[in-house]
C-alpha cells in the first residue's frame, strides 16, 4: 500500500511540475476575458461566442477588450472598466467580493456540510442499531 | 371548434374534480371503516372511472386545437399567434406546444394519458392505485383549472380576424422540435406518477417496499423520457442556434436538468430501500422534491421571474403555480409529519465502505449539483432584491462550480459498482481498484504526451485541466465497468463452458437491472468524453468571395458559389463550400440562412459534417452589408458525436434494465446484487 501511495505522490509531483511550465499570451487573455463578459446586444451570449452578423455591440466590445489588454491593464481592471461602462450584468459571473461572493461560497459550503453530514450519518448507521 | 374545445376542457375539469373529491371521500371512508350505505368501494370505483373517462375530453380539446391549427382558424388567438397558412403540416403539430396555453394543454393531455394507464391497470394493487389515482386527479384538476380560467387556449380574437397568422417561431421550425418538447414533457409530467405513488404510500402507511417495485417502471420510463428530451434539446440547440455549443446554462435548460438530477438520485437511493429497508424518508423527499422542481421550473420560466432565451411561452400564471406549490408542499409536510414513524430504517450499515455508503455519497453529489443549478438560476433574482442590480450567472459560474462536482460524480460512478453490498476488505478493494487506477494514470500520461495540456498559450486553462481529469476518470470508470462485466461473464463461462459473448449475454439477462444500469453508466462515460472535447473547440470566421479558401484544422474550405431558394414559408440563401482534406475533395457543405416570410425573422441552418474525432460545423452568417460577400464561420468541435452515441447507449441500457430477469436475481452480494 505504501508503495502505491509513493507512486501516486511521485506522479502527482511530476504532473504539478509539468503544469507549472509555460508562458503568457495576449490571445489567451483575450480568449479568457472574452468568455467572462457578456455581449450586451441582448443575445444572451458570451462576448467570445457572440456570432450574429451585424451585432451592434460585440465588434466594438471586442475591440475595446483588445485595446485594454494591449494597454497593459490587469484582468481585474478590465472587468471593472467594462462593468462601469456597460453595467454590472456585462460580467458573465458574479464577482468574488462583497455580496456576490456568497454565490461562489454557497455551493461549496452546501457540499461541505452535506459531506460532513453524510460521513456522520454513515458513522452513526454503522454503530447504532435502528430504532424499532 | 373554439366552443367545442372550451366545453371539452370544462367537462374534463368536472370529471377531474369528481375523481379528486369522490376518490378522497372513498379513501377516507375506507380508512375510518365506515359502514354507511354509501359504499366506499363503489364510490371509489366511480371516481376511478371518472378519471379514465376524463382522458376523452382532454384528448378532444387537444384535437380541437390541432384542428384549428390545420384549418387555419385564426379566430382563436392562440392559433393566430403561433401558426400561419404556409406553415408545413408537421409544424402545425409543434404549434400545440409553442405557446403557453398550448403547452399547458399538452401537459394536461399527457397527465390524462398517464392517469388513464394507471387507472386501467389498477388491479396490480387496488388500494395503492386508488390513492395514486386520487392524488393524480388533484394535479390534473389544477392544470385543467389553469386552462379553463387563467390560460385558455381557445380564447377568441377580438376584432377583425386577420387573413393570416403570425407564424411559428423560426427556432421551432426544425424536425427535432416536433419530438423534443413532447419527450421533455413526457418526462416532466411523468414524475407526477411516482410522486402520486410515493405520497399515496406514505398516507396509507403502505406495508413493506412493494410500492417501490410497482412504481419502478414508471420512474425509469419517466427518467428515460426526460433524458431523451434533454439531449434532443441539446442537439437542437447545437444544430439550430449556430453558436457551436449545445448547452448554455439557460434557466429553461436548468429547469429541465434539476428534476433529472433528483430523479437520478432517487433511482439510485431507492435501491437502498428495496434491499435494506433504509433511507425511506430520504426517498420520499427525493420524489417529492423532483415533482416540486418540475413545478418550480415551470414557474421560473413561465412567470418571467428569470430571463431566458426560451421566451416562447411566458405569461402571468405565476400566482397559480405559487399557490399550487404551496399546497403541494403543505400536503407533503403534513403527510410526512403524521406518518414519519412509518419510515424508520429497518437495518443498519455493516460497513462504512460499502455499496450502501456509495449510494449516500452519490446522492450527496447529485443533490449538490441540483442545488448549484438552482442557486445559479435564482441568484440573479436574489441579487436584484438585495443589491438592486441583476447579476448575470452564466457559463463561467457553472463551469467553475458544477464541473468539479460533476467530475466527483463521475469518480463515484466508477467506485460505487466496485464496492459490494454490506462491506468489503482491503484485499477486495485492492483487487477491484488496481486496474482502474492503472488505466487512470496511464491515460493521464498518454494525454500529456499527446498534447492535452492543462494550459493554453502559457496560461493555466481550467477547461483543458478538467478535460484531462475527465479523460483520466473516464478511462478508470470504463475499466471498472468492463472489469465487472468480464468478471461475472468469466464465472458463467467457466461454469457453463460457453464463450465469452454468450456468457456476457446470459449475465445481463440474469440481472438486467444491474447490468442495464452498468450500460447506462457506459453511456454516461461516453457522454462525458464528448463534453470534455469541448475544451478544445476552435473557430474561425472569414468573409469568403467566390473561390476564396480557408485553411481550418485538417480541412481546406473553398467557396464555390452561393444560391437562393424560396418556398411559401421562407426564402433561403446557401453558401456552397467544397471541403478538401490532404488535397483531395471529400465532400460539399451547404450552410443556409432562412428568412421567414410571415414575420421576417431570420434563422440559421448549420451544416455539420460529423466524424468520431470531431464535427466540422459551418455557419453561413449572411453577407457583409458593405461588401456583399458571404461570411462563413467554421467550428471544429472535437468529440461532439460521442455525446449522441452516449445517449443512445444510455437509452439502450435503460431499456435493458426495464426487461425482466430471465431468472430471479439473487438477493445480495457483489455478483448477484443490483447496481
Amino acid at each position: 500500500m505504501i508503495r502505491w501511495i509513493q507512486i501516486a505522490q511521485a506522479l502527482t509531483l511530476a504532473i504539478a511540475v509539468y503544469f507549472s511550465m509555460g508562458a503568457t499570451g495576449a490571445s489567451a487573455r483575450f480568449e479568457n476575458l472574452g468568455h467572462r463578459l457578456m455581449c450586451t446586444c441582448g443575445c444572451a451570449q458570451l462576448l467570445g461566442e457572440c456570432n450574429h452578423v451585424g451585432c451592434p455591440e460585440s465588434t466594438r466590445q471586442r475591440n475595446e477588450l483588445v485595446s485594454a489588454i494591449a494597454a497593459g491593464k490587469s484582468d481585474r481592471e478590465i472587468l471593472a472598466w467594462f462593468s462601469d461602462k456597460y453595467g454590472r450584468s456585462v460580467q458573465a459571473a458574479p464577482r468574488a467580493e462583497g455580496f456576490e461572493l456568497i454565490a461562489w461560497i454557497a455551493p461549496f459550503a452546501v457540499f461541505a456540510a452535506g459531506l460532513i453530514g453524510t460521513i456522520l450519518l454513515v458513522r452513526r448507521w454503522t454503530r447504532v442499531p435502528p430504532s424499532q | 371548434m373554439a366552443s367545442f374545445g372550451s366545453f371539452a376542457l370544462l367537462i374534463a375539469l368536472v370529471l377531474a374534480g369528481y375523481n379528486l373529491l369522490a376518490g378522497a371521500l372513498a379513501l377516507r371512508l375506507r380508512a375510518v371503516g365506515s359502514t354507511d350505505s354509501l359504499l366506499p368501494e363503489q364510490l371509489g370505483d366511480t371516481a376511478r372511472r371518472a378519471g379514465i373517462v376524463l382522458f376523452v375530453p382532454v384528448t378532444a380539446a387537444a384535437f380541437a386545437l390541432l384542428w384549428a391549427a390545420f384549418t387555419n382558424d385564426f379566430s382563436i388567438t392562440y392559433i393566430l399567434e403561433h401558426s400561419n397558412r404556409a406553415l408545413p403540416a408537421p409544424y402545425k403539430f409543434a404549434a400545440l406546444w409553442s405557446g403557453q396555453e398550448g403547452s399547458l394543454l399538452l401537459w394536461a393531455w399527457l397527465l390524462a394519458s398517464y392517469g388513464f394507464v394507471l387507472r386501467v391497470t389498477h388491479e396490480v394493487d387496488v388500494r395503492l392505485y386508488a390513492y395514486a389515482s386520487t392524488i393524480l386527479a388533484g394535479i390534473q384538476t389544477f392544470f385543467l383549472a389553469v386552462l379553463c380560467f387563467a390560460a385558455p387556449p381557445f380564447a377568441l380574437y377580438t376584432g377583425t380576424v386577420p387573413a393570416d397568422g403570425n407564424g411559428l417561431n423560426p427556432l421551432l421550425q426544425y424536425p427535432e422540435m416536433v419530438i423534443h418538447p413532447p419527450m421533455l414533457y413526457l418526462g416532466y409530467v411523468g414524475f407526477s406518477v411516482p410522486f402520486s405513488f410515493a405520497l399515496g404510500a406514505l398516507i396509507m402507511r403502505y406495508p413493506g417496499e412493494k410500492w417501490i417495485r410497482v412504481t419502478r417502471i414508471w420512474t425509469m420510463v419517466t427518467w428515460l423520457f426526460l433524458t431523451c428530451g434533454i439531449f434532443l434539446g441539446m442537439h437542437w440547440a447545437y444544430a439550430v442556434l449556430g453558436w457551436g455549443g449545445y448547452w448554455g446554462w439557460d434557466p429553461v435548460e436548468n429547469a429541465s436538468f434539476m428534476p433529472w438530477l433528483t430523479g437520478t438520485a432517487f433511482l439510485h437511493s431507492v435501491m437502498m430501500q428495496e434491499k435494506k429497508g433504509m433511507m425511506k424518508s430520504w426517498n420520499v423527499w427525493l420524489i417529492f422534491s423532483t415533482f416540486l422542481l418540475t413545478l418550480l421550473g415551470t414557474l421560473l420560466t413561465r412567470a418571467g421571474l428569470v430571463s431566458s432565451v426560451h421566451a416562447f411561452a411566458q405569461s402571468s400564471i405565476g400566482t397559480w403555480f405559487v399557490v399550487f406549490m404551496a399546497i403541494v408542499l403543505a400536503v407533503c409536510i403534513a403527510a410526512y409529519l403524521i406518518n414519519r414513524d412509518h419510515l424508520k430504517s429497518e437495518h443498519r450499515l455493516t460497513s462504512a465502505v460499502s455499496r450502501e455508503s456509495s449510494f449516500l455519497f452519490n446522492n450527496l453529489v447529485l443533490l449538490t449539483s441540483c442545488f448549484v443549478i438552482l442557486w445559479g438560476t435564482l441568484f440573479p433574482i436574489l441579487s436584484e432584491f438585495i443589491e438592486g442590480s441583476k447579476v448575470t450567472v452564466g457559463a463561467p459560474f457553472y463551469n467553475r462550480v458544477a464541473v468539479p462536482i460533476g467530475l466527483f460524480l463521475l469518480f463515484l460512478t466508477g467506485v460505487g459498482p466496485l464496492l459490494p453490498w454490506r462491506g468489503t476488505s482491503f484485499q477486495s478493494i485492492r483487487r477491484n481498484f488496481v486496474l482502474p487506477v492503472i488505466a487512470l494514470w496511464m491515460t493521464v500520461i498518454a494525454c500529456l504526451v499527446a498534447g492535452v495540456k492543462p494550459w493554453k498559450d502559457g496560461l493555466f486553462n481550467a477547461g483543458n485541466f478538467y478535460a484531462l481529469v475527465a479523460f483520466a476518470m473516464v478511462a478508470g470508470v470504463m475499466t471498472a465497468i468492463l472489469t465487472e462485466f468480464l468478471r461475472g461473464a468469466g464465472v458463467i463461462s467457466q461454469q457453463m463452458g460457453s464463450n465469452l459473448f454468450s456468457a456476457l449475454w446470459l449475465l445481463t439477462r440474469r440481472n438486467t437491472r444491474r447490468y442495464g444500469g452498468y450500460i447506462v453508466h457506459v453511456g454516461v462515460v461516453i457522454v462525458v468524453v464528448g463534453f470534455a472535447g469541448s475544451a478544445f473547440n476552435r473557430s474561425e470566421e472569414k468573409e469568403m468571395s467566390l473561390h476564396d479558401r480557408m485553411a481550418f484544422g485538417p480541412y481546406l474550405l473553398e467557396e464555390v458559389g452561393a444560391t437562393q431558394d424560396s418556398n411559401q414559408n421562407y426564402n433561403s440563401e446557401y453558401a456552397l463550400l467544397n471541403v478538401y482534406r490532404n488535397g483531395v475533395k471529400r465532400f460539399q457543405m451547404a450552410p443556409e440562412k432562412r428568412v421567414y416570410l410571415v414575420n421576417g425573422q431570420p434563422q440559421t441552418m448549420v451544416a455539420i459534417h460529423s466524424v468520431p474525432a470531431w464535427d466540422l460545423y459551418v455557419v453561413y452568417e449572411g453577407t457583409n452589408p458593405e461588401t456583399g460577400q458571404p461570411i462563413i464561420k467554421a467550428f471544429l468541435n472535437p468529440l461532439v458525436g460521442w455525446i449522441w452515441v452516449g445517449v443512445a447507449i444510455m437509452f439502450f441500457g435503460t431499456v435493458v434494465a426495464l426487461v425482466p430477469n430471465s431468472v430471479p436475481a439473487r438477493e445480495s452480494g457483489a455478483m448477484g446484487g443490483e447496481l
